[in-house]
């Protein structure tokens, strides 16, 4: 390290640490390296140290090295730190950010002069990869620094990003690559993912050592255990307490609506008015900043935060992290914990506070697992092809391509080194003129090949387009909030707004506000109102339990030698349950089934997480419907499967068998909401449909098309087009619960344990309490309508509808009549 | 498929789950906002959805005469996405329309998307049209009707969210009030805007029911009740 450096290191107090060392030798080594470190390691200066040192030793102009963070503030902050350093060693280095926020007039600078170091997000990388002059720009680049490569790896972000890297390797073959992550399940896959040939023996992995075990321990409320909820707010005293006695205290939850509910219920019993916020996604980004400056600042004893807050800026203050709820996988709850103390030598300090019985285990099966330092945590998925077209379009605008080319720079990405031929060449004809069988669309190709091959972009108005659509995240429609006379609280779901009328409350940045109208594309609320508020609920807001945590949630209940480290309460529930019928064991799978208020329940206890679980209750109610079980419904939780029917169940080795999954699945898969989300992403991300652009509301109904519609005609037409085989690819790599019941559905094979009961058992009373609150979808559609209008019409009293011939002379319907005939009901 | 009796202004009318009208007295099927080759103007700016659409539409077009086997049809404007529409359409397409509609009377009303008439078309075309005491034009809800007259007319494009126990279901529907009907739109790239929207409030007047299109039949509720019980819906935690 050069003396000034050294100097440096010394006046703080400071002495270099190995990684940083090893960071700086691989660096002098020219190669790419994984930095892998618990929060609080000094990872960002051993990314940045060899670039200080190597233009400080050989000063230059032009752009050396570029550094990408997934968060916007994450970039501004990192250039805020940096400065010091620069600033206290006299060093001429130039830093700046890039981001969507970056004034024009910067922008343009940048491009004509650019800093040494720039510091950007993957969306303005690829918008400045598509600009023609991108060659000149980071022609000369000597480094990449990917922060939290973690919480990239795996994404549609991450896929961008990882296509971006491919491209920089052809501007500037010379530049290094480095990676830093918090600590992975997979480092391995995270070094392919970050290696410029897409192997990850080309990237060097170092690891800082292990900072000091993080303290935890659990929370139960003072009173009596809940059996069923989610939202923990029984524990508003306790969780208060906490807060008045440390420092500052992150208050992490697992929904917005959670968060606006358990900020409520502080604040209710809040008298001596510690200052506490709250902080989610669905606020303005002036309001979270507003949040974080006062945090920063030491204004504030507590936040109430998801997971707006799991990333970012380091604030040294925070001495507690309160996990509420169950924390649904071991390597978030450490992310989260690490929130707390960021120095890596102090141990984190961190409180979880479980809402209901089921929780206390899971946290439990958490604690256990922390201490024997085992992670949950997928590999990264491969590349999305909807991020390849976006990419691809985004190249075309730059300059003219040869395919082969482009395709052999793609595969050299990690995360598209599997990537066909086939699937490849299907894209570009996709991003040419969208790819059909039935080709019309010549006319309005967006790409066109000359004479030697080369693929170029048909006009300015297709690369102004990209410019505005590029990206990967796809919102659903929001709509404003917005303070009358005052600003814009944030946003909340189009639909929510539309069930309000004027002089309803609901709950919202922390205040009760009372919707007054609309005005243009705002919802305009004024504070305070008389009537009970509602919390907006967002969809698919709640994360399933990880396969690993679910292991250990299943092996604690199997095996009373654990049962040590239980409340008293969950330990004589758990003995109740072996008194009444039995505990699931670690490697079976435990079905009761009971009669109960005139119907049969069936209830099976799988520990797969609830999305797994959903699609099992799907599949296998029809299979039910089969056996003549007449089944009526079911509810599906992270722990289990209860269904309810008519009749008596049969034997529930019938149900589940192995080829349940292959029956139905395809069937319903296609069905499924789940696909229609996917495509509706993919075919956003691809550039099949706009994106939703606030303001343009007015005519929205007229000029966009709805995912549905096109999902459904496409479907019909053209089976495999390319944006449906990246769809199904999608949903059977995204959704793991597809694999998770299949393992299930083979360990359970002869292992089943049926108990036929007289009542419910203590174990299965949380999902009853569940039943009526879950959102069932696909074919079960029509019979939920058909029902809930009934009993509309039941309470209403209205119209009943009947069938009458209408023409005579006209054709017979295709379709038998129904054997019955509904009777005619005298009319209004 | 149930189609479900309707009474407006004396005249029974049926409506039926794939979202046409029918006037059993006249031997008359009524559609709304077709928008054929909807794709294909999407495709002009830049993105290529599916080029189906047209085929679709008249798919289930051809099902819906087919059943119903009228003496005439009345497209309630829209019928066409824009200008151009009809010199995109594909030959096979085109050639599938006229097939469809040439032994039959057709009258298309004027719409905001086709608002000139289009002499390539099979039939007569008609800024707006009245028989007996019912009127059809493409924007409802705009002019004060006399006591003993209706009104039937498509353009809003209406559906809604019926809630159920398992949350809310969403699909086109037909709006009526006491007298007017709003079609919904029968192409098969058009979306809806939920009745409960201000746009809405030309046709949304009065005491309302809306029956959403099921596969087999038709799902009724009552505008109120369809309010409270979405709120209540949307209020739990």
């Amino acid at each position: 390290m050069p003396e000034l450096f050294a100097r440096w290191f010394a006046g703080r107090g400071w002495a270099p640490r190995a990684h940083q060392l090893d960071m700086l030798a691989a660096a002098r080594a020219g190669q790419s390296a994984l930095l892998i470190a618990p929060t609080g390691g000094g990872k960002t200066l051993a990314g940045f140290l060899p670039s200080l040192i190597a233009l400080h030793e050989a000063p230059r102009e032009g752009l050396h090295t570029l550094y990408i963070s997934p968060l916007k503030a994450l970039a501004v902050d990192i250039a805020r730190n940096l400065e010091a350093p620069i600033a206290e060693m006299g060093l001429s280095i130039r830093v700046e950010t890039r981001t969507g926020d970056t004034p024009a007039n910067r922008r343009a600078r940048q491009r004509e002069t650019p800093p040494q170091i720039l510091l950007t997000t993957p969306e303005s990388l690829t918008l400045l990869l598509s600009l023609p002059d991108a060659g000149e720009m980071f022609g000369g680049l000597q480094a990449i620094v990917v922060d939290e490569a973690h919480a990239l790896a795996g994404t549609k972000r991450g896929d961008q990003l990882c296509l971006c890297l491919s491209r920089l390797a052809t501007l500037a073959p010379q530049a290094r690559r480095v990676g830093l992550s918090a600590t992975v399940n997979h480092p391995d896959a995270l070094r392919a993912w970050l290696s410029p040939t897409a192997r990850a023996t080309d990237v060097a992995l170092i690891r800082a050592a292990g900072g000091a075990a993080p303290q935890l321990g659990v929370q139960l409320p003072a009173g009596r255990l809940p059996w069923g909820g989610h939202m923990g707010l029984d524990s508003a005293p306790e969780i208060l307490a906490r807060i008045a006695a440390a420092r500052v205290t992150i208050v992490f939850v697992n929904t917005r609506a959670q968060a606006e509910l358990i900020f409520a219920a502080l604040w209710k019993i809040n008298e001596d008015s510690l200052p506490i916020a709250v902080h989610h996604g669905s606020l303005t980004v002036e309001q979270r900043r507003k949040v974080e400056a006062a945090m920063a600042a030491g204004k504030l004893r507590g936040v109430v935060a998801t997971s707006s807050l799991d990333l970012g800026i380091d604030w040294g203050d925070v001495d507690q992290v309160i996990q509420v709820g169950a924390p649904k996988g071991v390597s978030r709850l450490l992310q989260r914990v690490g929130r707390a103390n960021h120095r890596m030598d102090e141990a984190s300090a961190a409180m979880l506070v479980p809402a209901n019985r089921f929780e206390v285990i899971e946290c439990a099966a958490a604690l256990e697992s922390i201490a024997a330092g085992e992670l949950d945590g997928e590999e990264p998925r491969p590349g999305g092809l909807d991020v390849l077209a976006q990419h691809i379009l985004a190249m075309a605008c730059h300059a003219p391509f040869r395919p082969d080319d482009l395709y052999a720079e793609v595969t050299r990405a990690g995360a598209y080194a599997d990537l066909s031929r086939r699937d490849f060449d299907d894209v570009l004809r996709f991003v040419e003129d969208g790819g059909y069988a039935l080709a019309n669309y010549e006319r309005w190709r967006r790409l066109f090949r000359d004479s030697e091959g080369l693929v170029h972009v048909r006009g300015t108005a297709v690369a102004r387009q990209l410019r505005l659509n590029l990206g990967t995240i796809v919102e659903l429609p929001l709509m404003k909030v917005k303070l009358r006379g005052g600003p814009v609280l944030g946003e909340v779901e189009e639909w929510f707004i539309s069930t309000l009328s004027p002089g309803d409350t609901f709950r919202f940045a922390g205040q009760v506000l009372q919707y007054e109208g609309i005005s243009g594309v705002t919802a305009e609320v004024s504070r305070g109102g008389t009537r009970e508020p509602r919390v907006p609920t967002y969809g698919g807001a709640r994360m399933p339990l990880s396969t690993h945590l679910a292991d250990r949630v299943r092996g604690i209940l199997s095996d009373p030698t654990h049962w040590a480290m239980l409340p008293d309460s969950v330990r004589e529930w758990l003995g109740m349950q072996r008194y009444k019928s039995e505990l699931p064991s670690a490697d079976g799978l435990l079905v009761e089934t009971f009669p109960r208020g005139g119907r049969w329940y069936l209830v099976a206890y799988c520990f797969e997480g609830r999305l797994a679980h959903q699609t099992l209750g799907m599949l296998a109610t029809r299979r039910m419907e089969r056996l003549g079980w007449a089944p009526l419904g079911f509810v599906a939780t992270d722990y289990i499967l209860a269904c309810w029917m008519a009749f008596e169940p049969g034997d529930p080795a019938e149900l589940f068998v192995e080829d349940l999954l292959g029956e139905d699945l395809e069937d319903w898969m296609a069905e499924s909401s789940m696909l229609r989300r996917t495509f509706r992403n993919i075919a956003t991300i691809a550039g099949l449909l706009e994106k939703h652009h606030p303001g343009a509301e007015k005519n929205r109904r007229q000029m966009t098309v709805n995912s549905d519609l096109i999902y459904d005609v496409l479907r019909k037409h053209e089976p495999n087009h390319i944006l449906l085989r990246a769809t199904r690819a999608e949903a059977a790599h995204g959704l793991t619960d597809i694999r998770r019941i299949g393992a299930m559905l083979a360990r359970a094979k002869g292992r089943i344990r049926h108990r036929k009961l007289d009542q419910v058992s203590p174990l299965a009373v949380p999902v009853m309490l569940e039943i009526g609150r879950e959102w069932v979808a696909g074919d079960a559609q029509e019979a939920l309508l058909a029902e809930a209008a009934a009993l509309v019409e039941e309470a209403t009293g209205g119209l009943e509808t009947f069938e009458e011939p209408l023409f005579e002379g006209g054709e017979a319907p295709p379709e038998p009549r129904p054997a019955r005939r509904p009777r005619e009901r005298r009319r209004r | 498929m149930i189609a479900a009796p309707l009474h407006l202004a004396g005249e029974r009318l049926m409506l039926c789950p794939s979202g046409v009208a029918l006037w059993p007295a006249k031997r008359t099927l009524i559609v709304a906002d077709l928008h054929f080759e909807k794709g294909s103007a999407q495709a002009m700016r830049g993105h290529p959805v599916p080029p189906y659409d047209t085929r679709e539409t008249l798919e289930r077009l051809s099902f819906a005469l087919r059943r119903y086997g009228p003496r005439r049809v009345i497209v309630l404007g829209d019928a066409l996405h824009d200008d151009g529409a009809l010199a995109r359409m594909a030959p096979a397409d085109r050639a599938t329309l006229r097939h469809l509609l040439s032994p039959l009377e057709v009258l298309w009303i004027a719409g905001n998307h086709d608002p000139s008439p289009q002499p390539d078309l099979p039939g007569q075309c008609l800024p707006e049209w009245k028989e007996g005491r019912l009127h059809f034009r493409h924007i409802g809800g705009a002019t004060p009707l006399p006591r003993a007259e209706a009104e039937l007319s498509g353009h809003y494009h209406p559906k809604a969210t019926l809630p159920t126990r398992a949350g809310g279901i969403t699909r086109p529907c037909f709006l009526a009030s006491g007298q007017r009907l709003v079609l919904p739109a029968f192409g098969a790239f058009t979306g809806g805007l939920d009745v409960l929207d201000p746009g809405m409030a030309p046709v949304t007047r009065g005491a309302l029911r809306v029956f959403l299109l099921g596969r087999e039949r038709l799902h009724s509720a009552s505008f109120e009740a369809l309010r409270q019980s979405y709120a209540a819906l949307a209020a739990k935690p």
